[in-house]
C-alpha cells in the first residue's frame, strides 16, 4: 500500500504533465513501441475501432483481461460492481438485427464527466486520453451522472489487492483508462490483447492523428460510427457495423 | 408604525429542551451514519452505480431550496419595501443561513471522501457548475450574515436596503444554479429541459414560505405572543400562489417532454409505469402536495384555522419533498439511451436488464434527516442568543398598510 501510494503520485504526476519519461527500455521491445518516447501532447490522439461483426457471442475475454488487469475482483453486488467494460447486445427495432459490442469510456473529446468535475479531478490528457486522478476526487458523483455512456463506476467498499500500476481508492470515481500506463509504455490496452489473443481481432488501437497508423487507414477506408453522435461529444471509440 | 422590538427566547421551556434535545440526538445518529458510510464505504447505502445520487440528496436539495426561498420573506420587505414584513425579516434570513448549512452538511457527508472538503474548496474547475455552487452558498452565507447584521445594527440600517438588493439577488442566482447542476446533464432524459431552473425557483419559494409559517406558528403556540389574522393572511395567501406556480412549471415540464416525441418513454415512466415514482408524483406531489394544501388555504372551511395553515405548510413540504425524489432518483432510474432506434437485449455480463431499482437503507435515511435536525439545532441555538423574534405579531402593533 505504501509504496502504491508513492507510485501512483509519480504516475499521475506524468500522466497529467505534458511531457513523460520516456518508456522503461523493457518494454520498447514491444512492437507498438514507436510511441513509447513520444513526449504527451495533442499531436496524437488516441482511439479503438470496434468492429462488431467480429465480435462473437458468449466471449468475454477483453472483460476477463479488464478485470485481471486492473483488480476490479471485489466481490460485490451487481448494481455496485465496478465495471470498466461491458458486453452488450443490442437488437436493430426495425430489422431484429443483433449485434454485440464491448463498451467503455468512449475517451470522448468534449468530455461531458470533465466538464462537470467541480475539483479537476476528471481530466483529459493531452492525447485524448481521459483519466481520474484519485487524489482530487471527492467522490460526488456528478461526473456519473454527466456521462451518456454510462461508463464510470464509484468503489462502494475498501479494497485489497490493488494493483500499483492501477490505482484506485474507496469513494472515489473510476471508468477505462485505456490502459495508460500500457500506452506509455508502447503496449495496447489489455482488452485489445486479448481479443487478439483468442483470435477474434475485433478491436484494434491506435494514433488517430496519424495519417499512417494502421487505425486512420481503416477509419479512412471504411465507414464508422460514433454512439450518439448527436450529443457531439467525438469520442475516441469508433464502432463498425453497428 | 409601531416600533417593533425583539427579544432573545428565555431558554427555559419544555419544547426548548425538548427541541434541543430531539435534534441533538438525530444530528448524533446523522454523523453516525455518515461515520459508518465513509468507513463501510457506500455499500452500506442503497445507492449504486447507476442512481448514484440517493436520499441525502433529496434532503440536501430539499434545504438548500428551502433556504433560499425562506429569505423572500425578508426580501419582500426590504426589497419591495413593504414594510408589513419587517418584523420577520430577522428570522427569515436566519432560516435561510440555518437550512443552507444543514443542507450543505448533508451534501458534504454524504462525498466519497468527504475527508477531501479542502481540495473541493481550493481547486476550482470553473467549468463546473458544481464548482460555481460552493462559491454561490459560501457567498449566500456570508450575504445573509451581513444582512442581518446590518439588519440588527442601527448605525448599519442605511445599508440595509442594499444589502437585501444584493440578497435577494444573490438567492435568485443560486436557486438556477441548484436547478441548473441537472439542466445540464446532457444524457439523462429527465432533465433536458430549460424549465428546470425556473421551477426550482418556483420550489424554492413555496418550500421556503411554508418552512417560514411553520416555524412562525410554532413560535406563536409555544411563546403565546401574539400573531394577528392579519400576519398570516398574506403569506398564507402567498403560499398558495407560490404552490400554483409550482404546478404551473411542473405541468409545462411535462406538456414539453409530451411534445417531443422522442420523450414520451421517459413521461410514461413517470407518469403511468414507474411504480414507486408514479406513485410519489401523483400520490404525493399532486394530491397531497398541491391540491390538499390548496383546499386548505383557500376552501372557506379551512381558511381561518390555524391548525389547517400549518398542515397545509407541512403537505407543501412533503409534495416538494416527492417532487424532488421523482425528479432526481427518477430521472436517473429511467435508463440513458445509449443506442438510439436499438433495443439493449444484455447489458453486460451480469447485466440483464438495464432498469435499475433503489432502495434506499437506513443510513442514508439518517444522514438525510440530520440535515433538518442540523438546521433546528441551529436556529433553536439561535434565537437563544441574539434578539430574532419580534415581541409581538398582532395586527395593530403592525403597520397599517395591510388594513386597507
Ligand atoms: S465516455 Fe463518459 S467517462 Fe468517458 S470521457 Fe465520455 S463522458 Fe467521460
Ligand atoms: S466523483 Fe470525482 S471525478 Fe467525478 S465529478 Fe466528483 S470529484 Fe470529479
Amino acid at each position: 500500500m505504501n509504496v502504491s501510494t508513492q507510485n501512483r503520485r509519480d504516475f499521475l504526476k506524468k500522466s497529467a504533465a505534458i511531457t513523460v519519461a520516456p518508456g522503461v527500455l523493457l518494454y520498447s521491445v514491444s512492437p507498438k513501441a514507436h510511441h513509447a518516447e513520444k513526449p504527451v501532447t495533442s499531436e496524437t490522439r488516441w482511439g479503438m475501432l470496434i468492429d462488431t461483426n467480429k465480435c462473437v457471442d458468449n466471449c468475454t475475454a477483453c472483460l476477463d483481461a479488464c478485470v485481471e488487469e486492473h483488480g476490479l475482483t471485489e466481490d460485490v453486488p451487481v448494481e455496485i460492481k465496478p465495471v470498466w467494460i461491458r458486453k452488450v447486445t443490442v437488437r436493430d427495432k426495425q430489422t431484429g438485427r443483433e449485434t454485440f459490442l464491448p463498451l467503455m469510456c468512449q475517451h470522448c473529446e468534449n468530455p461531458p464527466c470533465v466538464d462537470v468535475c467541480p475539483t479537476g479531478a476528471s481530466f483529459k490528457r493531452a492525447d485524448g486520453i481521459v483519466l481520474v486522478d484519485r487524489h482530487t476526487c471527492i467522490g460526488c458523483r456528478y461526473c456519473m451522472m454527466a456521462c451518456p455512456y454510462k461508463a464510470r463506476s464509484f468503489v462502494h467498499e475498501a479494497l485489497e489487492n490493488q494493483k500499483p500500476h492501477s490505482p484506485r481508492g474507496k469513494g472515489t470515481v473510476e471508468s477505462c483508462n485505456f490502459c495508460v500506463y500500457r500506452i506509455d509504455h508502447g503496449m495496447g490496452p489489455a482488452c485489445i490483447e486479448a481479443c487478439e489473443a483468442e483470435g477474434h481481432e475485433a478491436m484494434i488501437y491506435g494514433d488517430m492523428n496519424d495519417p499512417e497508423s494502421e487505425i486512420s487507414k481503416k477509419l479512412k477506408e471504411m465507414s464508422s460510427s460514433v454512439l450518439r453522435p448527436d450529443l457531439k461529444l467525438n469520442p475516441g471509440i469508433r464502432y463498425q457495423g453497428l | 408604525m409601531k416600533k417593533v422590538t425583539f427579544y432573545v427566547i428565555e431558554g427555559k421551556s419544555f419544547a426548548f429542551y425538548g427541541g434541543i434535545i430531539v435534534s441533538v440526538f438525530f444530528i448524533l445518529l446523522g454523523l453516525f451514519a455518515a461515520y459508518n458510510m465513509e468507513h463501510h464505504g457506500h455499500i452500506i447505502t442503497g445507492m449504486n452505480n447507476q442512481i448514484v445520487w440517493g436520499i441525502p440528496h433529496v434532503f440536501a436539495i430539499f434545504l438548500i431550496l428551502a433556504a433560499s426561498g425562506v429569505l423572500n420573506v425578508a426580501s419582500i420587505s426590504s426589497v419591495f419595501r413593504k414594510i408589513f414584513y419587517n418584523p420577520l425579516a430577522r428570522l427569515s434570513a436566519l432560516l435561510a443561513i440555518t437550512l443552507l448549512i444543514g443542507g450543505l452538511s448533508v451534501l458534504v457527508l454524504d462525498l466519497g471522501r468527504p475527508d477531501r472538503l479542502v481540495v473541493a474548496m481550493t481547486s476550482y474547475n470553473f467549468k463546473s457548475i458544481f464548482a460555481w455552487n460552493i462559491i454561490l452558498y459560501n457567498g449566500f452565507l456570508l450575504i445573509c450574515v451581513v444582512y442581518l447584521w446590518f439588519m440588527m445594527q442601527r448605525s448599519m440600517q442605511r445599508y440595509y436596503p442594499t444589502a437585501g438588493l444584493i440578497a435577494f439577488t444573490w438567492r435568485l442566482i443560486l436557486t438556477t444554479g441548484t436547478g441548473s447542476i441537472f439542466g445540464f446533464l446532457v444524457a439523462k432524459e429527465a432533465y433536458q429541459t430549460a424549465i428546470m431552473a425556473p421551477l426550482f425557483i418556483a420550489l424554492s419559494l413555496s418550500l421556503g414560505l411554508a418552512i417560514f409559517l411553520l416555524v412562525l406558528l410554532i413560535d406563536y403556540w409555544e411563546t403565546h405572543c401574539s400573531l394577528g389574522d392579519g400576519i398570516l393572511t398574506r403569506p398564507k395567501k402567498l403560499l398558495g400562489v407560490f404552490i400554483v406556480g409550482v404546478f404551473y412549471f411542473v405541468l409545462v415540464y411535462h406538456l414539453t417532454h409530451l411534445y417531443f416525441t422522442g420523450r414520451h418513454g421517459i413521461e410514461y415512466f413517470v407518469l403511468a409505469g414507474g411504480g414507486v415514482y408514479t406513485v410519489l408524483f401523483w400520490a404525493g406531489y399532486v394530491f397531497l402536495g398541491t391540491i390538499l394544501p390548496l383546499l386548505l388555504l383557500y376552501h372557506d372551511r379551512f381558511t381561518n384555522n390555524r391548525i389547517s395553515i400549518a398542515v397545509a405548510a407541512l403537505l407543501t413540504i412533503v409534495g416538494g419533498i416527492s417532487l424532488l425524489y421523482v425528479i432526481i432518483i427518477g430521472g436517473q432510474a429511467y435508463p440513458i439511451d445509449i443506442f438510439p432506434g436499438k433495443e439493449i437485449i444484455d447489458y453486460g455480463a451480469m447485466h440483464s436488464s438495464t432498469m435499475y431499482s433503489y432502495t434506499p437503507s437506513i443510513w442514508e435515511i439518517m444522514l438525510g434527516v440530520s440535515g433538518i435536525a442540523i438546521a433546528s439545532f441551529l436556529t433553536v441555538v439561535a434565537v437563544r442568543i441574539l434578539p430574532f423574534i419580534p415581541r409581538s405579531l398582532s395586527d395593530t402593533d403592525l403597520d397599517e398598510t395591510f388594513k386597507h
